[in-house]
């Protein structure tokens, strides 16, 4: 009896000694991603790489890696989700190249009892779960950054991104949001930028002979430097221009800084997110309790810690920040 | 005596090895498929369930159709370089009007087969390369289903999702579907009469001509047939995905090219193989399922599906060159 208590007591106290080996120490979670031809989808690989190998030195998951299709296209990732299925993974995360698309090789991996975590690209299949930030806020936030730097509004240039993109009309969605609240701003023109510089430069520089006065320009990420280029070879004065965090735009601000005192506002999705992505999927698997749609904050870079953050992003990249299995269990506990 | 008969039996040696070496050629596409499997049975035991196989192919079916689509126009000579677009269209078109307004979804497809036959006209008629045509009529369909599903989305008809959702009891179905589809085309093109004066206007037009058969309608009715299958294809994608995606299948034209090619079809001359084609696409829908059981690194897997690609075609050119 006395012996049999004593080895009930020895077999939970070796449950409770070990919740990092729980219960997802044999569990395998694959990423599958679509693309990984930018700085951030390359800086998000790098984020997955370091973390799942951590995770795995650790004992926490059996296996975590990464797979990303060859070629940028729907039909691809469908077959490569599907036989992530058959190979037995436990878990899959997706950076979706179509929010739709994809949803029919997600049901069958629900139904085989697999959970999916999609991010950055979601996917609106209802049986997966989705990491993403809150790109309408992101867009209100950089016309209220505005409101309190020109209390009396002024002309807006809107540099959008890839048009079609549900990333695209959120941001979109929230500056008009923003203009709302602070009617004293005024969307003058619009171009479309696709988050990269070269395209945006040549956007604005189209647009600009025949544009007043530009007080502000709100933006997506990835185009910032470009417009700054168009307005200096344009011999305009350079307005406040929204960045994206890449390190480019960085280290932009910080050299108009020294030579004149440039202030702006600086913030998007950071790339470590598919690091939370991994510790949500691996909290499922622990038998944890998250809503299907999770929030994650975006990453703002404020002037004071410019110069820290610019010496920990590489020439190419973009700002990051990794998550930890405690930030996971914060949003759960949120909940 | 001996005189005689040494050329008839060097005849009958010859038409022995022929018909032997037509059945290596044959046999090509089923062996390379065979390996295939195996291989992926070997590696992957899970696969050999129903469901897995299930999982594994179910994609490769609008693979097949739009294999089928390629060969219908390779018959007579031509090169459909817009087929990955017009599946998307009409997989567009599928999760759109035809699930909303199912009539207007079946005038718009069957309209869609009218082009397509009149495209066969055109290229007939005022003697245009087909390949610079149909790259030009990619745009023109991927800008459609672009203007019809801006964003990603829509919904396939209930219909549709069972129907590629079914689960026949012996068999799994995409394997079902590929024989259907095999058996339809091969005696729809090679056992009947029409279809072996189709395949004589790839073989030899004038003469088809001569004898008065009209090219016109040959080329439009091969046209035609392959709007026809680009259709099913972008249907049965749509039933897979659920959803569409105005460029969700701009991958299939070089994959219809390559599975036609793969499956003993020539570029010329109306030598087309449908079952060899399904063969053919099959091989290729599963390669991708290979080489990652086999952990062979994404960024090696183009390469290594293009280095299959190439081992069986040079294996063929072997089989074909020993025949001459």
């Amino acid at each position: 009896m006395m012996l049999k208590a004593l080895a009930t007591s020895a077999v939970a106290l070796m449950i409770a000694a070990g919740p990092a080996l729980a219960d997802t120490a044999d569990k395998r979670i694959a990423l599958s991603n679509n693309y990984a031809g930018n700085t951030w989808r390359q800086t998000m690989l790098q984020s997955w790489e370091k973390v799942a190998k951590d995770a795995v030195a650790k004992g926490i998951v059996a296996e975590a890696t990464a797979f990303t299709t060859a070629e940028n296209q729907v039909t691809e990732q469908a077959a490569q989700i599907q036989n992530m299925i058959l190979q037995g993974y436990d878990a899959i995360v997706v950076d979706a190249a179509s929010p739709t698309a994809l949803n029919g090789s997600v049901k069958a991996a629900c139904d085989a009892g697999i959970v999916v975590v999609s991010f950055d690209g979601i996917v609106t299949e209802p049986c997966a779960y989705r990491v993403q930030v809150d790109f309408k806020e992101l867009g209100r936030k950089q016309v209220e950054y505005l409101a309190t730097r020109l209390p009396k509004g002024g002309n807006l240039l809107e540099i959008r991104g890839l048009a079609g993109s549900s990333i695209d009309e959120d941001i979109h969605a929230g500056i008009l949001q923003g203009i709302e609240k602070h009617p004293q701003f005024k969307i003058v023109a619009a171009v479309n930028g696709d988050w990269t510089q070269t395209v945006a430069q040549r956007a604005v520089a189209g647009v600009l002979p025949s544009l007043p006065a530009i007080d502000a320009i709100v933006t997506q990420g990835g185009d910032g430097t470009g417009a700054a280029e168009a307005f200096r070879i344009a011999g305009r004065p350079t307005p406040i221009i929204i960045l994206g965090n890449r390190q480019d735009e960085l280290a932009w601000w910080k050299q108009q800084n020294a030579a004149n005192g440039y202030e702006t506002f600086s913030a998007t999705i950071a790339p470590g997110i598919a690091t939370l992505a991994f510790w949500v999927a691996q909290q499922v698997l622990d038998g944890k309790e998250f809503p299907k749609d999770i929030v994650a904050p975006y990453l703002t870079v404020s002037k004071a810690d410019l110069d820290t953050v610019l010496a920990a992003t590489q020439p190419g990249g973009v700002a990051n920040v990794e998550y930890s299995q405690a930030d996971a269990q914060k949003i759960q506990a949120a909940k | 005596m001996t005189a005689n008969a040494l050329p008839s039996r060097n005849a009958l040696f010859s038409r022995n090895a022929l018909l032997s070496r037509n059945a290596l050629r044959a046999a090509l596409p089923a062996v390379t498929l065979l390996l295939l499997l195996g291989t992926i049975f070997w590696i992957q035991p899970r696969a050999m369930t129903p469901f897995g196989i299930n999982l594994m192919l179910n994609l490769a079916v609008p693979i097949v159709l739009a294999t089928m689509a390629q060969l219908f126009v390779m018959t007579v000579n031509d090169l459909d370089l817009s087929i990955g677009g017009f599946v998307g269209l009409s997989a567009c078109i599928g999760a759109t009007w035809l699930n909303q307004t199912p009539l207007l979804g079946v005038a718009a497809l069957a309209a869609c087969i009218l082009a397509y036959a009149g495209l066969g006209a055109l290229i007939h008629l005022r003697r245009l390369p087909s390949i610079v045509v149909t790259l030009g009529m990619s745009f023109v369909w991927l800008g459609l289903a672009v203007i019809l599903l801006p964003t990603p989305g829509g919904a396939a008809p209930g219909w549709l999702k069972s129907l590629m959702a079914f689960k026949p009891p012996y068999l799994p179905f995409p394997i079902l579907a590929s024989i259907v589809i095999a058996l339809l085309v091969h005696v729809g093109l090679m056992r009947t009469s029409y279809g072996a004066i189709l395949r004589g206007f790839g073989g030899n037009p004038q003469a088809m001509r001569r004898s008065g058969w009209s090219s016109l309608r040959a080329t439009m009715t091969m046209y035609a047939l392959a709007g026809l299958f680009g259709v099913l294809s972008g249907l049965a994608l749509l039933g897979i995905s659920t959803s569409a995606d105005a460029n969700i299948a701009l991958r299939y034209t070089l994959l219809s090219i390559a599975g036609a090619i793969l499956g003993g079809c020539e570029f010329t001359g109306g030598r087309v193989s449908p079952v060899g084609a399904v063969l053919g696409a099959l091989t290729l829908a599963l390669a991708g399922s290979a080489l990652t059981f086999l952990r062979i690194s994404p960024d090696w897997q183009v390469g290594a599906q293009g280095a299959i690609l190439i081992a069986v075609l040079a294996l063929r050119a072997f089989v074909v060159r020993k025949e001459d």
